[in-house]
């Protein structure tokens, strides 16, 4: 392995335009595979999930599962695809153990779905990403090597074949090449992969997890000499598996290339790992002539036609896309382009929305899931969503705010609670004894306790200098450990020394 | 007493359910005739007995608790051990699945448990189906009952031999280029490959999958009718698999006419490399029909001239990659695994331990046309041809009902004799592989034997696709001609071994 040594990404990007090609394979989350009966749930126990035809067996046969074509179809017209009238299925002839038949069921020159696009919002900006076609396909099985040192094939001893996964459905969606992004191309690759993941979770035609392996990306980068028109020679960085890391995966190949071309060097057509610890990507199997796959159509499936009507059927059925979905949230819930980009990157625009659904002011449940609770989300190193709090509990939190029977200090002290497993927030208030002090006589005699305590500051206030009043509130809060209304304690004290809030 | 192996599988059936005899006594009569003979004729890679005598039993039983039988009920058949049968071997006459154990029935072994029919064992062929002599079985050649030193067509040579020397009235075979019919007229009895995706594939190990078609073999028209029957239709298994009824097979084959009906004689299936008394056996085939009231046509499909070539582009793509699978990682033979090799190097050892000669051939040749660069040449101008193939039969149907020909060019040849001249073995199948290509119906039928061989000569119907009944129409009608001629069965003139 040759130690490259980086060109820095300012002069990179002074001398060379980046062009992007992104390769995104998306599992479906249909409860059987594509092409048997067998089931797909994740985690179970390796090949319990076969039969003849998903483990290749002799004389077995495929039969495509009509719910993967559906969703194939619902991902094109979502990318503003042309759904082909007639395709076919091809099979792509290769030797691996972990794939039962030696040649994948795919797609090859007639995809289900072509020519569309996809607008991802960039520093406030749209940027149109172009999509060349969406194809159906199968996953292979699962090959775990053994007795080595890295996990990888070389060195191990022996090789675990899991063909759980192999025909779970695959839709793979390919970008045209990706022109004009300049120094944004790594933040327009993370936010095409970013987009795609909200359109493919918003269709409900799979989760979309990235960390589960049910989306996985590769990244295909070329630099050319600023104003050329040819493209370069291009590599192909393999399961770039993170929205971070995708960006960082193209930021690197960007200032690799680079310094590779600067050097007087020439790029080598190969595939590249990427590596999560440092970002940077090495050189894995360069490929020396295209790799020949000798596509035929599979003679054992017959084309699939989807009929006009059905395809306008699903258009009908669309969801609102997220995008579109964004945009009117953004001005429900008043908030500028940054902010929402904010409450994007932060997984948070679904939680929000189901904390309003469940009664919530909209300032409320963003305050709470941007603030609070995605502090807590860093902290443990998980997604928002993964926190043990549901928007309905949060929504609970802010209703108890909003009676009086919590201020702030409390509420979060309940969302701590509800966090730590101690029970729903109500739950929470009564083992913690979390309630405002709201009894007026003992309210009454705190606040009298405060005055005679602090008779200088009341006189100011007695003088006009009501904002001096603050300093009374924090002593009746102390006095309370917290649990008073700090706007009645306020409006208490104000009161007695006879001034107008 | 009547010799049990000698009846046909309708008489068999009807005398089963009359309780004239036993299913039992049935199968111990087969399983008899195969401990006498098949030493000599080597029809069967697996005998199961045990399975056989249990089937045969649940049918009497059945008929004792008064129980309505099948028309096939207790009959015993030979299946092709291309169709994988559960518990029970399946090896498709190659060593690199010897041994296997398939955890799977084909749809179609369950459809012939179903029918109550009787599974005997399996029958040898010829590796992976490819070949028209039974000679690339990796487990040895099986000889014609006419004459043991030559060979009983192929590839599904053990089935016809099963029939032809009496060990069972009915076989399953397989059709890609001919691998029924060609067997059938070579060893004088009858086979049908039904309309492509008549017959589901589901569970039959594939050697080229836009062309394989299981079908039925017996010694009879109605025989095959009726077994045809039992296992066509449906199957939501295989994609392909026709979604309508089946065609009236059994009562055309009971009421053989041929009266009105237009016959076509292709003028392509002819000349060079055609056997004097094959063609002259054909040609009274043809004077019969007329004798019988059909209006006979000439015919001219410019296209059969090509088909041979497409053929062996096709298949050979085909199952360069259907035979992918053969890995050795799940099933089947694993040679050199000594904990020093690769997968990659065991799955080479294997591969090349594992197959024939022939096999290799074939995946060397589809896995060249198939290449990039050359896909467009070989495997792209091959599917043109096919399509003028189809064309070319659906203007012959549209003047006529049926085409006939040969079935074959020659007669058995001997054992040996093309088996280093693979060009040669290929001509076997001028005359059946247009029907593979077009995907339509085709019948191979005895009509005689060739006078300076005395071997059996094949009669080829073709009828369009879902036309199937008509060859069973025309076939009952010649077989019934021809029987009233000859006085008896062509079958009682072979030898009885």
């Amino acid at each position: 392995m040759t130690v490259t040594e980086l060109v820095s990404y300012e002069d990179a990007l002074a001398a060379y335009d980046p062009v992007m090609g992104l390769e995104v394979h998306v599992e479906l989350g249909t409860k059987t595979k594509m092409f048997c009966g067998c089931a797909t749930t994740l985690g179970a126990e390796p090949n319990s999930q076969t039969c003849p035809t998903c483990l290749g067996l002799p004389g077995s046969l495929p039969v495509v599962n009509a719910t993967g074509v559906e969703s194939a179809i619902k991902i094109g017209l979502a990318l503003n695809c042309e759904i082909a009238e007639w395709c076919r299925f091809a099979r792509k002839n290769y030797f691996y153990p972990d794939m039962p038949k030696n040649f994948q069921t795919s797609q090859y020159d007639e995809p289900i779905a072509y020519n569309g696009y996809l607008d991802v919002d960039v520093d406030g900006e749209v940027f149109r990403v172009e999509i060349e076609r969406a194809h159906m396909e199968e996953d292979t099985g699962k090959s775990t090597h053994v007795g080595g040192a890295t996990g990888r094939i070389h060195g191990a001893s022996h090789s675990l074949l899991d063909y759980n996964r192999a025909g779970i459905p695959l839709i793979e969606i390919v970008t045209k090449p990706i022109v004009g992004a300049g120094d944004k191309a790594p933040e327009v690759a993370k936010a095409y992969v970013t987009e795609l993941r909200e359109l493919i979770k918003s269709l409900g035609v799979s989760e979309a997890r990235m960390e589960m392996g049910q989306m996985r990306c590769d990244v295909n980068l070329s630099l050319r000499p600023q104003g050329a028109d040819k493209f370069g020679t291009r590599s192909e960085t393999k399961n770039v598996n993170s929205l971070r890391s995708v960006e960082r995966a193209v930021r690197f190949e960007i200032q690799r290339h680079a310094a590779v071309l600067g050097a007087g060097g020439t790029i080598i057509q190969e595939t590249r790992h990427f590596h999560e610890e440092d970002g940077s990507t090495t050189s894995g199997r360069v490929k020396e002539e295209a790799e020949d796959y000798r596509y035929f159509p599979e003679p054992d499936l017959v084309p699939v036609a989807p009929s006009r009507a059905w395809v306008e059927e699903l258009r009908g059925g669309l969801p609102e896309l997220p995008r579109v979905r964004r945009n009117r949230l953004r001005e429900e819930w008043g908030l500028s382009r940054h902010e929402m980009q904010s409450v994007l990157n932060a997984g948070a625009i679904d939680l929000i929305t189901a904390t309003i659904d469940e009664g919530a002011p909209a300032d409320q449940a963003r305050k709470w899931w941007m603030g609070e609770l995605a502090r807590r989300a860093n902290e443990d190193g998980v997604e928002l969503a993964a926190l043990p709090i549901t928007p309905a509990q949060v929504a609970r939190v802010c209703a108890l705010v909003k009676e009086g029977s919590l201020n702030d200090k409390l509420a979060r002290q309940t969302i701590e609670g509800v966090l730590a497993g101690e029970g729903g927030p109500d739950e929470v208030v009564t083992k913690r004894g979390l309630k405002v002090v709201s009894d007026e006589g003992a309210l009454g005699t705190a606040v009298d306790e405060a005055i005679a305590a602090n008779a200088a500051i009341a006189d100011k206030i007695r003088g006009g200098k009501v904002a001096a009043a603050g300093a009374l509130v924090g002593a009746v809060m102390k006095a309370t450990r917290g649990q008073a209304d700090a706007a009645r304690v306020r409006e208490l004290i104000l009161e007695k020394l006879g001034v107008e809030g | 007493m009547t010799d049990l192996t000698r009846l046909t599988a309708a008489d068999t059936a009807a005398r089963i359910a009359s309780g004239e005899v036993t299913a039992v006594e049935v199968t111990e009569a087969h399983l008899a005739r195969i401990e006498a003979v098949d030493e000599k004729v080597h029809a069967f890679l697996h005998v199961d007995r045990e399975g056989a005598l249990a089937q045969a039993r649940a049918v009497d039983e059945k008929r004792e608790r008064g129980e309505e039988l099948g028309p096939l009920a207790g009959v015993p058949l030979a299946l092709k051990d291309i169709f994988t049968t559960k518990g029970m071997p399946t090896t498709v006459g190659s060593k690199i699945l010897e041994g296997w154990i398939p955890p799977y029935d084909a749809t179609l072994t369950q459809r012939l448990r179903d029918a109550d029919v009787v599974v005997l064992g399996k029958t040898n062929m010829d590796e992976f189906a490819m070949g028209s002599s039974t000679e690339n079985s990796a487990f040895g050649p099986t000889g014609n009952p006419w004459d043991l030193t030559r060979i009983p067509g192929g590839s599904g040579g053990g089935s016809s031999a099963a029939l032809a020397s009496f060990q069972a009235p009915l076989a399953i075979g397989t059709d890609t280029g001919g691998s029924i019919r060609q067997p059938a007229a070579v060893t004088g009895t009858v086979g049908v490959k039904p309309t492509y995706g008549a017959v589901s594939r589901y569970g039959m190990v594939a050697f080229s999958s836009s062309l394989d078609q299981g079908g039925p073999c017996a010694r009879t028209v109605l025989d095959a009718a009726l077994l045809h029957e039992a296992i066509a239709g449906h199957d939501p298994l295989d994609s392909t698999s026709i979604d309508q009824p089946v065609p009236a097979v059994v009562e055309a084959a009971r009421n053989g006419d041929v009266r009105g009906m237009r016959v076509g004689v292709v003028k392509e299936f002819a000349g060079e490399g055609y056997q004097a008394g094959v063609m002259q056996r054909f040609n009274e085939s043809v004077e019969l029909l007329r004798e019988l009231g059909a209006e006979v046509v000439e015919l001219s499909c410019p296209s059969f001239d090509k088909a041979l070539a497409a053929y062996y582009l096709i298949a050979p793509s085909e199952c360069s990659s259907n035979l992918a699978r053969f890995d050795a990682m799940r099933y089947g033979l694993r040679v050199g695994d000594d904990g020093t090799r690769s997968a990659e190097d065991v799955t080479a050892l294997t591969r090349a331990e594992g197959f024939g000669p022939e096999v290799k051939r074939r995946i060397m040749l589809g896995t060249y046309a198939l290449s990039s660069g050359y896909y467009d040449a070989y495997y792209g101008s091959a599917q043109k041809v096919r399509t003028l193939i189809k064309r070319d039969f659906d203007k012959a149907f549209e003047q006529v009902d049926v085409v006939v020909s040969p079935t074959t060019p020659t007669t058995a040849f001997p054992i040996g004799e093309r088996a280093d001249d693979p060009m040669a073995m290929y001509l076997a199948d001028l005359c059946t592989i247009p029907s593979n290509l077009a995907g339509n119906a085709a019948m191979s039928l005895p009509c005689g034997l060739a006078p300076e061989d005395g071997l059996p000569v094949g009669l080829q119907i073709v009828a369009p696709a879902m036309a199937d009944d008509r060859l069973y129409r025309v076939g009952a009608a010649v077989e019934a001609a021809l029987t009233a001629k000859w006085g008896h069965p062509l079958l009682e003139e072979a030898p009885s071994l």
